[in-house]
């Protein structure tokens, strides 16, 4: 059985396309509106981080399980130029572009665990998961 | 040497098509044929096969007439490209196999063999992968302006009040065009309130929760009030998880709550009189 999919984010399209898969997913593994909303929302910053600051990435798509829960895990990744400073880009309202900031700690408040791996110049994999409850 | 091969061809065309399905049959992962009746696979394997046997020429310059009928019948039986890829790769090695077997090439004439079936192959493939790239474009193209005729007006409902229901994903170009129409809009409608209807946009994250702060500030320059409505349950969550900050904004969950605070904020009401 294959748990995972995924998304090549090269347009702006594809962010649509991230999304919809993340939305399919998420109501095949049992999340109710709420959820399918917050995981949707959740992948559509990822991906638009992707396109405007690394140009290309993906977005993976996965059911996991732990300990009897169930889950629905989404991988950023991309080869960009990597965050510099992980914790300002942590705080609202942080941003190089003139956006509202709000797209990496909205994540974290939308989503169960949050993680960030970033090395300048080499690229950035943010890993987060959402649990069914 | 064509010619001998064309008859080579059309003598024997039932064990060449014969052969070609069952090629196309044991392709993995196309289930293509298992869909169809048989009698609609054996139809439209005789006019492939016929098409690309047509298409065989004494000289190396194609013919274009040819080709472009070719082209235009393939296209219209619906396979999927890559399907006639293989179809056309599958027929080529079949007469290539079946012309070996006859004796009809054999090593003395293999060299000139091959360049006749790349003069009569490459063509057509060409052919085909311009006719459905072409199509592709086109169909982008329609749904493109099919998208922006959907973006967007914003109608004046009552003297002093405009409605702007906003449908679909919205990306940048969608935005710009809002923003553009938004402002237009108030100022030709001589709107006071205007509502923004967000009820039939899917994912409301930063961006389209930017656009719309950005829309509702320009709005407020240009003297009117700018209301967000049709902020389903689950949005209004995602919304404060992300930490967007919409005080400054009256927001009300359907339209008819929004309608009925624009009224207020105009002075007006909506009054139910009694029938005599
Ligand atoms: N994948 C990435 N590669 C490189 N830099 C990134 C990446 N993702 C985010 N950043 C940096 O982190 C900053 C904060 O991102 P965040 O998504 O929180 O806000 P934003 O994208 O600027 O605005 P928005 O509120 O619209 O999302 C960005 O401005 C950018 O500089
Ligand atoms: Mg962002």
């Amino acid at each position: 059985m294959d748990l995972r999919s995924s998304v090549e984010i090269i347009t702006e399209w594809d962010i649509v396309a991230a999304r919809q898969l993340g939305r399919n997913e998420a109501k095949k593994a049992g999340f109710g509106t709420v959820d399918q909303a917050r995981i949707t929302t959740a992948i559509s910053e990822l991906a638009r981080n992707i396109y405007l600051y690394a140009g290309k990435g993906k977005i993976e798509i996965e059911r996991v399980t732990d300990n009897g829960k169930f889950g629905i895990k989404i991988i950023a990744s991309d080869e960009g130029p990597g965050i510099p400073d992980l914790r300002k880009v942590m705080e609202d309202g942080f941003s190089t572009s003139g956006g509202l900031g709000a797209g990496m700690p909205g994540v974290k408040r939308l989503m169960d665990e949050f993680k960030v791996v970033s090395e300048t110049g080499a690229g950035t994999t943010i890993t987060t998961t959402k649990w069914l409850h | 040497m064509n010619k001998i091969m064309v008859e080579g061809i059309n003598k024997n065309m039932d064990e060449i098509i014969e052969r070609w399905i069952r090629r196309m049959k044991e392709e993995k992962g196309e289930r293509f044929f298992h869909f169809m009746p048989d009698h609609l696979v054996e139809k439209t394997s005789r006019e492939f096969a016929e098409l690309m046997t047509s298409n065989i020429t004494d000289s190396s310059a194609a013919n274009t007439e040819r080709i472009n009928d070719f082209t235009e019948k393939v296209v219209r039986f619906g396979w999927a490209i890559k399907f006639v890829n293989k179809a056309i790769d599958n027929f080529s090695d079949v007469v290539f196999e079946f012309l070996e077997e006859q004796e009809i090439i054999n090593e003395g004439n293999l060299r000139s063999f091959n360049t006749i079936f790349r003069n009569w192959i490459n063509p057509l493939r060409e052919s085909i992968i311009d006719a459905y790239s072409t199509e592709w474009e086109r169909t982008v193209s329609l749904q493109k302006i099919a998208l922006q005729e959907l973006s967007a007006s914003l109608i004046p409902v009552f003297d002093k009040i405009s409605v702007m229901p906003l449908v679909g994903t919205i990306d940048t170009e969608r935005a710009k065009l809002i923003m553009e129409n938004l402002l237009e809009g108030v100022v030709s409608q001589r709107a006071e309130v205007v509502l923004l209807d967000i009820t039939g946009v899917p994912v409301v994250d930063t961006m389209v929760a930017h656009h719309i702060i950005q829309a509702a500030e320009a709005v407020r320059l240009v003297g009117a009030k700018c209301m967000l409505v049709g902020i389903r349950p689950e949005i209004a969550q995602t919304i404060v998880a992300l930490g967007i900050n919409l005080h400054e904004f009256t927001t009300k969950s359907t339209l008819q709550r929004g309608m009925q605070a624009a009224l207020g904020m105009t002075n007006r009401a909506i009054v139910e009189v009694e029938a005599n």
